[in-house]
């Protein structure tokens, strides 16, 4: 009974802890916040509809318009496209700033002198405004897809920095000397031992990261690109166009939002699940 | 045999002065012996095992397992030091070369140290002597050719100090494991071991190599190791600086 129970994850190095399942008060609890959260949205709709026709401006087009438009620019596969180029530049300056930020920030939180050798470019890094980084991205490196994405991980590196290294100056030094007392392998320490414990931080680069990227992504298209949702915003900005501007930023913020609820957040609950 | 010859052990103090935690000790332990290492606190017993289990290396000496340095070994800390994230069972595999091939051993293990109902539940859920037994059982689950525990029971009651110790001698009776075991409470050490070491106040050194030849099995609170304790102290009162002699393992049964 209890074999049946249990999992080894020895041979499998990276696998995820069990989620815990929710007691009946905490799924009460959940039920009620779902249902807040929807009224809240139901809420801003309303007030939304409000606005625009008592203001009765073509500067704030009626949530109905909007997402007619949404609706009109989405079977024509206008917004699919832009949107899709715009979440490709988004995932891999993500991903490389994810990467190279745990990098950084852990051989920072593990060795004293890293630390001191890069901290003034990590504080350079964290105050520069990200509009420099873009202009010369593109002066250096041309008006590409490239320098766009290398501009957005610029700005979000030093971030993903400075909370790993918290994470890895925050390493319980009794643990990893359980991992060289019974000599597990690099992979096995790295893996089963180290990282765990960097969970929480990662966790939180990832999210806050991910809101600050598509952000930038935005000004890197309406700077220099020919496609993507912030070089449509720029169109829709040239000709005034309010309707087409919130439609895209709806639906752009909305995809955002389900990558957080849908990847995000339970990767988090099972990464962490063990803290019950 | 594990040889243990120190000629100095030193480390920064808190004024960055070195301090000399061991010096001139020699240690011989023969193959699945059981050997206690009793002192007062701040002599060293916890830098020594950390010299054998090469977790400091920075050591004037040397220290040999038939010959080698020591590799196969099991470690047991004062606190149980078990991952967070890992259920029972995965902690004790996480020690395990092959966890496939280890895994039937681990559970059979776990539910023999009357773990088996909470192999899938994570440490954090547990008692503090549930935690331990858990490490006792990653300590033992390779069969090690060499176990350190480094005051393994402190902190805990006795009843379940006292099954802890039962469970332990189990354990290293059936592994034959060679066994260096820490404590500053020597009932604890009369009970257990074969042979018990003292040391020195720091720098740590071997003050008295004692063999136990009180049968089998033991406690704490069995008269003859009363009676030991009692006479060895009356014998050597040099050893009664800071050691735990007081009746924390009282009553003593006749």
């Amino acid at each position: 009974m209890a074999g049946k129970e249990a999992r080894t994850t020895h041979d499998s190095a990276l696998a995820l802890p069990v989620p815990r399942r929710m007691t009946t008060p905490e799924r009460r609890h959940a039920g009620t916040d779902a249902g807040l959260r929807l009224a809240s949205l139901i809420v801003f709709m309303l007030i939304w509809q409000l606005a625009a026709i008592w203001l009765q401006t073509n500067t704030l087009p009626a949530p109905s318009v909007v997402l007619a438009r949404v609706w009109q620019e989405t079977v024509s596969m206008v917004l699919p496209g832009h949107l899709w180029a715009t979440l490709t530049r988004v995932l891999i300056a993500f991903a490389a700033a994810m990467v190279i930020g745990t990098v950084i920030g852990i051989a920072m939180g593990r060795w004293r002198r890293v630390d001191a050798f890069l901290d003034a470019w990590l504080v350079l890094g964290l105050n520069i405004p990200a509009l420099v980084t873009i202009i010369l991205c593109y002066v250096w490196f041309g008006l590409n897809d490239w320098a766009a994405i290398l501009a957005v991980a610029i700005n979000k590196i030093p971030t993903v920095i400075v909370t790993v290294r918290e994470g890895a100056r925050a390493v319980d030094p009794r643990l990893m000397q359980v991992a060289r007392a019974y000599r597990l392998s690099r992979w096995v320490t790295l893996t089963r031992v180290y990282l765990p414990q960097l969970v929480p931080y990662l966790m939180a680069a990832a999210r806050s990261g991910l809101s600050l990227i598509w952000k930038i992504v935005l000004v890197v298209e309406l700077l220099g690109r020919s496609n993507g949702i912030g070089f449509q915003l720029n169109v829709f900005f040239q000709f005034f166009d309010i309707a087409g501007i919130l439609a895209y930023t709806l639906v752009f913020a909305g995809i955002v939002l389900l990558i957080e609820a849908l990847m995000l957040r339970p990767l988090e609950r099972r990464l962490t699940g063990w803290r019950g | 045999m594990l040889e243990i010859d120190i000629a100095c052990k030193r480390y920064p103090d808190r004024d960055g002065r070195a301090h000399v935690a061991l010096s001139g000790l020699r240690l011989h332990v023969r193959s699945g012996e059981f050997v206690a290492v009793v002192g007062p606190s701040g002599c060293g017993k916890s830098t020594l095992l950390n010299v054998v289990g090469g977790l400091d290396r920075d050591v004037d000496g040397r220290v040999s397992l038939a010959g080698q340095p020591p590799e196969d070994i099991g470690f047991m800390f004062q606190e149980p030091r078990l991952m967070p994230w890992l259920t029972v069972l995965d902690n004790v595999l996480l020690v395990a070369p092959d966890a496939l091939a280890a895994r039937a051993r681990a559970i059979e293990l776990l539910r023999a140290m009357e773990l088996g109902d909470v192999l899938s539940a994570y440490p954090g859920r547990l008692s503090g002597g549930m935690q331990r037994r858990v490490a006792l059982a990653r300590g033992f689950v390779n069969e090690p050719a060499l176990m350190l525990m480094d005051e393994p029971f402190v902190s805990l009651d006795a009843p379940t100090a006292e099954r802890l110790r039962s469970m332990l001698i189990q354990l290293w009776q059936r592994c034959g494991s060679t066994v260096l075991f820490v404590t500053h409470d020597l009932r604890e050490a009369l009970a257990l071991a074969d042979r018990v070491c003292f040391l020195s106040a720091s720098p740590g050194r071997v003050l008295l190599d004692l063999p136990i030849e009180l049968a089998r099995p033991r406690s704490p609170q069995d008269a003859d190791v009363a009676r030991l304790q009692t006479d060895l102290l009356a014998r050597h009162p040099e050893l009664l600086a800071g050691l735990a002699y007081d009746d924390q393992h009282e009553p003593v049964h006749a």
